[in-house]
């Protein structure tokens, strides 16, 4: 049984270069260490899981009492930012998925080792309250000839429906939200420091807390994405016949 | 400009520490890999250095005279593409970024040799 998930911190970006000479841009986010919490069972809660809190020097005064109170029951230190994340059993029956996580066990960043790609979830930076144009990419008016610039335009029609449609797309909130960015290639982790470096953006500030999982709909290897020597099933076909 | 300590550490295991020190007037012979279908052989791009940044993503500008032409090419200083880089000469220069070079051509964009 294995915790499918870890949590972290956004550390900031950088690039990194492959030998074909071409750039990639690397966020570095630090993960863990995390320490289990709370176990959540199917015969208790309906389901497993595990809660799990980031090891990272907090005031216990800074935490509420029953945060305080609930991380006491187990004598575990104060943590910052406590998330659930999903577990998977190695198979077994009910019996068997219960035992291998306890409460106090810690998660590390390997539980990455030799995974692809992983799901980032973030809260990211707020925009405040923000037009069509940057909340909707709307095309906008054009930007002379005394036109308005960012403008929404008509938002329906008049008589006839004589309302604005549910949904229609307007200006409004933008961000600060929480965000889930999928399948972000694992480049390289470092265990000393407790850092996982993943190709792509990962939402929110650096320094924001962030829940880094397992990929849950990794890219199929067939169609190509998951390294060089899979195939596209549609361009094989293409070279047999080119061959025949 | 540091982001982190951690960040810091991270870059520096990024850097690439084998290219020998250059600034801005060296002429440099920058060795290029190309691939050419599945061969890979070396291309040298010679000129002037007119302008070098500093950071993570270090990059510098080379500029030459290529058929009366004048061609710049920008090099990411961590970029395996680059084999080696051999500096040829020094000139004696007054600025970080010689753009000025741009609007010259023949004697008038010659630059001081460095003693």
């Amino acid at each position: 049984m294995a915790v499918n998930g870890i949590l972290g911190k956004k550390v900031g970006m950088t690039q990194l270069f492959d030998d074909k000479g071409d750039v990639h841009p690397i966020t570095v986010l630090q993960a863990g260490p995390c320490v289990v919490t709370q176990k959540k069972s199917q015969a208790k809660e309906g389901y497993d899981a595990v809660q799990i809190g980031l090891i990272e020097f907090v005031k216990e005064s800074r935490l509420t009492q029953p945060e305080r109170g609930h991380l006491a029951k187990h004598n575990l230190p104060p943590v910052r930012f406590l998330r659930e994340v999903g577990i998977t059993s190695d198979g077994g029956g009910d019996g068997a998925t219960a035992e291998s996580v306890k409460v106090g066990d810690k998660v590390l960043v390997d539980i990455f080792q030799g995974e692809k790609f992983v799901d980032v979830t973030g809260t990211s930076k707020g925009r405040g309250f923000a037009g069509v144009v940057k909340r909707h990419h709307f095309a906008g008016g054009p930007k002379s000839h005394g036109s308005m610039f960012q403008m929404p335009g008509s938002i329906g029609s008049s008589a006839f429906p004589s309302r604005v449609f549910k949904g229609m797309r307007m200006s409004g909130h933008l961000g600060n939200a929480r965000v889930t960015v999928r399948n972000l290639r694992v480049v390289g982790m470092d265990l000393d420091d407790n850092l996982l470096m993943v190709e792509g953006a990962v939402p929110g500030p650096n320094g924001r807390y962030v829940v880094i999982n397992k990929a849950v709909k990794p890219p199929r290897e067939r169609r190509g994405f998951g390294g060089e020597e899979t195939i596209d099933p549609l361009k094989t076909s293409k070279r047999k016949t080119k061959k025949a | 400009m540091s982001i982190s300590p951690l960040m810091d550490k991270v870059v520096a295991k990024l850097q690439r520490s084998d290219l020998p020190a250059f600034k801005p007037g060296d002429t440099v012979r920058v060795h290029v890999k190309i691939k050419e279908g599945d061969k890979e052989r070396l291309q040298a791009f010679e000129g002037t250095v007119i302008s070098r940044s500093s950071g993570p993503d270090a990059s510098f500008t080379v500029r030459k005279i290529s058929f009366g032409q004048g061609v710049e090419r920008i090099f990411p200083v961590n970029s395996k593409v680059i084999d080696k880089i051999e500096v040829l000469r020094s000139a004696q220069v007054r600025r970080a970024k010689l753009f000025f070079l741009r609007g010259r051509r023949g004697k008038s964009a010659r630059l001081r040799e460095a003693e």
